[in-house]
């Protein structure tokens, strides 16, 4: 039996957060949190090694502070942060799902994280065969015929794509001109696609949130290289003429790109490659839970159709005869290099321990990840604008505008739930969707947080009718209120300075 | 709230023409949607602009405007004031917080423009928009 | 499934509220000629244990037992366990990145951190929360000199890391931007500044140079930026080893600094992941790709941090965006943070101090061999370019045979310089090591010699 839930901030109680001052305001000369074995070799004078003018004295102002300070500096840092292993982190098209502890012990181990990317290559065979058993589980899930590993994070790896769209039309005698992007898209594709040097066409999304075909139509020219699409799309719904617009750019010449930072609605139902995409990147810090560390590192692979597979970013990890495995780097169509050495590797290795820990049973994450999400949409749709009538996918989109009758928006409901001990859902994105709550719940959630959650929800809903000002004025429960974000840009202090 | 002697623009722009010299600014209307603005990027004195083109930008924490010449113009001036006191565009957008003058290259590109009577239906018609 | 927290009864139960009856139906808005109708066809199920055995197989099939004096870009420097324990602590691991601030002060104020200590290593005065390499870094670096002054030519030093060199031609590529290469002078291992003099007009956007350079000589960088200034255009200095600035001037007359933080605290890890950082003068923060965080308050006046300035990023700004980068490499900043907490000031000079000795050692030790020498006269830091008499690619066959990863060869990326090879010594090789090494070289080219008299000429050459 569940425990009752007295309250709807059962969930939350406060307790003591200890302050912490910045490291430089610790420091005191002398001081050390680290010990170097001796020189046991003679020793030699700095500035004569290098001559006076390339040598410098000690680091002005560099922190000066013992081992347990810096212990309890970080850990008290740590304290003030919220946290997956803490609960609930429902933010829409992040996928913050649970980082299994495994996969940090298996990227730290001697010969894996010891490695350097330019030793022999038949002293590398263990690290090689990581990243040909990744790139294969992640064609097979794609359903593409290639993958590269090089891109750090999802808009590189849309770089890539669009770079390799870019030489493959080039290739063919014009690289054309424009990308399209839908409106409901991530603020990456319109960067990514400028970057590799198009110009950007805006499409609308039709009623139910999806691509409008006929707009396709019309936008879809001869000057066209490409449309980049989310799918399942930004407010959750998969975009079922998917492959119709794959037709209908493939007869004018135009490839498909397809963004996957929402595959966690696809894994083990849906591949790409079967529907007509020509390119896409996966997010392994999403759907292959390598862990966000606070904004990164991720890895953001791109996966191929046979046609693009000569522009593939450089190095190409190839098998060779005998078995052994090699780069090969004279690839005269490639787009070049990415990046220095061979991709994210200790993500990769993180991302390759969750797939096997899975194997095809990857697919009972998506079911859970999809019911998570539409049972959240049933218990809350009855208190909270739904602006697309349909079942969702991995994640719901609510909008603001019955709060917005009382003054309160999505923001301030966002800063509401940190009280309640959840993490805001994503705020005002997607743009199509004014004052959106995008909220993806992610596998990672048992019933009972699914139902803390609702009852939040449900009770800051009442509080937004009620007690308006309580929900505008949140958090009440943190060490710190809403901050002065304008005074921080206006007057910007990017670093500390002695005599503050 | 609109003066009377300056022209508007439908970006949300007014500039004020005296003999050949434009002075040009945002409006009450804009500063307002914008929110506290943190940042004014402008062109150089000699800067030449024809009617549409992209003077600069306005940027608030969490957006960026970009400023339309309202006329043809080359820059003469710009105010220095807001590089370190953005926030006189929320304060003063008609008066102190200027952001340049110029000297009109095509003068009849006034006709164009909307007078205080038409820009404040315009606006109107706006905010019914936004809170339709 | 061990991470999925539900029992089949409540994926019964929240089906029934939904008035569903079977998983499948959740996918019903997907079309069936869009459906796989098969299990994916991938290994596993793993049981932590055997995953656990499965890295440990592989990690065996790599080169963990051996000696290795490889750098380039990628070092071995010490670190402590301490740092490690701290950076797992889940608050660190599995937080996003931290838009919403109150809850996220933990991560907002050890980026600032990190933010003033870039500053302090590197002589400028604005650094941002990372970019995803040191080559990346370059990259993006050579693209802000572009925006900000309105040129379109890059000029770079060949004695930029080769890989770096190749990123920045990528995405040079894609904007129509000129690369132009500048030699490094055949003497002294420096970028000719001469050939750099000439090759300057007025539509250069940026110098790219890299001190230490792949070379191991120091640029410098002084001269470098008076020249650079000259023509108008931007100087772009790249730091692979960021160590070196425990005892190497900083770059402080360069206008972007981009660096690689790997050997302040991160595991080489077959190359990445690490953190770039790119640093540069106040006055052009607004032209700065990444995130920055600021110092800030709240209503009572308390100190808060946020990240600020977003305007110039990709969710605000879209396709006016300063770059497209949106996840960084923040754990990785956080790493270098507390390792360089942990290193502290006199910790970082005594590390630096140890790696010129330990370079210098080896190199003395070296020389004695006949037919080896320095091949350049700059100062270096930790690398340095050897001479061989024979192919290094040949001497290090030998230095396998006893478990040594000897110098890097230069001949792939030099093809005139295929006796040369880039030997990397850090304070995390003994005496000993560097003993070992001196006497497998003069094994190997004992052997080498000894084959190539008994040899026909043309075999002695394979």
């Amino acid at each position: 039996m569940s425990q009752p839930h007295a309250h709807p901030m059962s969930k939350a109680t406060r307790h003591v957060s200890i302050n912490e001052r910045l490291l430089f305001e610790q420091s005191a000369p002398g001081k050390r949190g680290m010990e170097l074995p001796p020189c046991d070799v003679p020793a030699v004078d700095a500035i004569e090694a290098l001559g006076a003018e390339f040598s410098r004295g000690p680091v002005e102002h560099f922190p000066e502070v013992s081992e347990i300070e810096v212990v309890r500096h970080f850990t008290r840092l740590s304290t003030w942060n919220y946290a997956i292993d803490l609960g609930m982190y429902p933010l829409g098209s992040c996928t913050m799902k649970y980082n299994p502890r495994v996969n940090e012990f298996v990227a730290r181990l001697e010969g894996l994280a010891t490695e350097h990317p330019l030793q022999p290559v038949e002293l590398s065979q263990g690290c090689l065969r990581i990243l040909r058993t990744l790139e294969e589980v992640l064609e097979e899930v794609t359903g593409m015929d290639a993958v590269t590993l090089q891109p750090c994070a999802g808009a590189q790896g849309e770089y890539a794509g669009i770079a390799m769209i870019r030489a493959y039309l080039a290739d063919r005698g014009n690289p054309r001109k424009k990308v399209l992007v839908p409106d409901s898209a991530h603020g990456t594709n319109p960067a990514t696609a400028v970057t590799a040097g198009y110009e950007v066409v805006n499409i609308r999304s039709d009623a139910s949130g999806r691509i409008d075909m006929a707009h396709l139509a019309e936008y879809a020219t001869e000057d066209v290289a490409a449309l980049m699409v989310t799918n399942p799309n930004t407010v959750g719904i998969f975009e079922q003429d998917i492959a119709r617009a794959a037709e209908i750019l493939h007869a004018r010449g135009a490839l498909l790109y397809m963004d996957g930072a929402n595959m966690n609605a696809l894994a083990g139902v849906a591949r790409p490659g079967d529907f007509g995409v020509d390119v896409m990147h996966m997010n392994l810090h999403k759907t292959f839970s390598t862990p966000h560390g606070g904004g990164g590192p991720g890895a953001g692979p791109v996966a191929v159709k046979k046609h693009l597979e000569p522009f593939l970013p450089l190095p190409v990890l190839v098998e060779k005869a005998g078995g052994a495995l090699g780069w090969d780097a004279h690839r005269p169509k490639s787009i070049g290099r990415l990046r220095a050495f061979s991709g994210n590797f200790g993500v990769l290795v993180r991302a390759l321990a969750y797939a096997l820990a899975y194997g095809p049973g990857m697919v009972e994450a998506t079911r859970d990840a999809v019911l998570n999400a539409n049972y959240l949409r049933k218990k809350l749709e009855d208190v909270y604008e739904l602006p697309f009538r349909q079942p969702c996918m991995h994640e719901v989109v609510f909008s603001d505008a019955r709060q917005k009758k009382h003054g309160v928006n999505t923001m301030d409901i966002a800063k509401r739930l940190i009280d309640y001990g959840f993490h805001p859902y994503t705020t005002a994105f997607p743009l199509i969707v004014p004052g959106a709550l995008m909220i993806e719940p992610t596998e990672s959630e048992s019933r009972q947080e699914l139902d803390l959650f609702v009852e939040a929800m449900r009770s800051i809903a009442a509080e937004a009718a009620e007690t308006p000002e309580l929900v505008k004025s949140a958090p009440h429960s943190t060490r710190v209120g809403r901050l002065d974000e304008v005074g921080a840009a206006r007057k910007p202090v990017l670093r500390w300075t002695p005599g503050e | 709230m609109y003066p009377k002697n300056y022209k508007y623009s439908q970006e949300h722009e007014w500039v004020l023409l005296e003999g050949q010299t434009a002075t040009v600014g945002i409006t009450d209307y804009a500063q307002h949607s914008l929110g506290d603005v943190v940042f004014v990027e402008l062109p150089k004195p000699g800067a030449k602009f024809s009617a549409g083109g992209v003077l600069g930008t306005v940027e608030s924490v969490k957006a960026v405007s970009e400023i339309y010449s309202p006329i043809s113009l080359e820059v003469t001036e710009v105010n220095a004031v807001l590089a370190n006191a953005p926030e006189k565009i929320n304060q003063d957008p008609h008066g102190a917080a200027w952001l340049l003058k110029g000297r009109a290259t095509n003068p009849s590109e006034m006709a164009g423009l909307m007078d205080a009577t038409a820009y404040e239906a315009f606006v109107a018609e706006k905010e019914k928009e936004e809170h339709a | 499934m061990r991470y999925l927290p539900k029992s089949d009864a409540e994926r019964r139960a929240l089906l029934a509220e939904l008035g569903l009856s079977s998983m499948d139906q959740l996918f019903d808005s997907i079309p069936a000629a869009c459906r796989l109708e098969r299990p994916l066809e991938v290994p596993g199920p793993f049981s932590e244990k055997e995953i656990i055995d499965y890295f440990r197989a592989r990690a065996g099939e790599n080169a963990a037992d051996h000696t290795s004096f490889l750098g380039a870009g990628v070092y071995n420097h010490l670190r402590s366990v301490t740092a490690d324990a701290l950076l797992q602590r889940g608050e660190f691991l599995t937080s996003y990145t931290p838009y919403q601030a109150e809850i996220s002060q933990g991560t907002l104020q050890a980026i600032f951190e990190f933010q003033t200590l870039m500053c302090q290593l590197t002589g400028q005065e604005v650094a941002n929360a990372s970019m995803y390499d040191g080559s990346t870094a370059t990259a993006e670096a050579a693209l802000m000199a572009v925006r900000i002054s309105g040129r379109q030519r890059l000029v770079v030093s060949r004695a930029l890391h080769p890989e770096y060199r190749q990123v920045v031609d990528t995405y040079a590529a894609h904007l129509g931007l000129v690369v132009a290469e500048v030699p490094f002078d055949a003497r002294t291992g420096q970028t000719d500044l001469a050939a750099l003099g000439s090759s300057l007009d007025a539509a250069t956007a940026a110098v790219v140079l890299q001190s230490p350079n792949f070379l191991g000589a120091l640029e410098n960088v002084p001269q470098a930026a008076e020249l650079t200034h000259a023509s108008g255009a931007l100087l772009v200095t790249a730091i692979a080893e960021a160590v070196s600035l425990g005892s190497v001037r900083p770059p402080a007359e360069a206008d972007i600094v981009a660096m690689e933080t790997q050997s302040l605290g991160l595991a080489p890890s077959f190359g990445g992941p690490f953190a770039g950082v790119i640093a540069t003068r106040e006055r052009y923060v607004r032209h700065m790709p990444g995130r920055l965080a600021g110092q800030t308050t709240d209503a009572q006046g308390r100190r808060g941090f946020v990240l600020t300035l977003a305007t110039r990023e990709q969710h605000i700004r879209r396709e006016k965006a300063t770059s497209n980068i949106c996840t960084n490499q923040a754990l990785c900043a956080l790493a270098v943070t507390m390792h360089l907490a942990l290193l502290g000031k006199e910790g970082l000079r005594e590390m630096a101090a140890q790696n010129l000795a330990k370079a210098r050692y080896a190199l003395a030790e070296l020389e004695k061999l006949p037919g080896v020498r320095r091949a350049f006269t700059a100062p270096f830091f930790n690398e340095v370019t050897v001479e061989f008499p024979a192919s290094v690619r040949m001497i290090n066959q030998h230095l396998l045979r006893e478990k040594i990863i000897g110098p890097l060869p230069l001949g792939p990326y030099f093809p005139e310089q295929t006796k040369r090879g880039l030997l990397c010594v850090t304070e995390t090789h003994s005496r000993g090591d560097v003993d070992r090494l001196v006497t497998a070289t003069a094994r190997a080219l004992e052997a080498m010699g000894r084959g190539a008299r008994a040899a026909v000429p043309a075999e002695a050459e394979r």
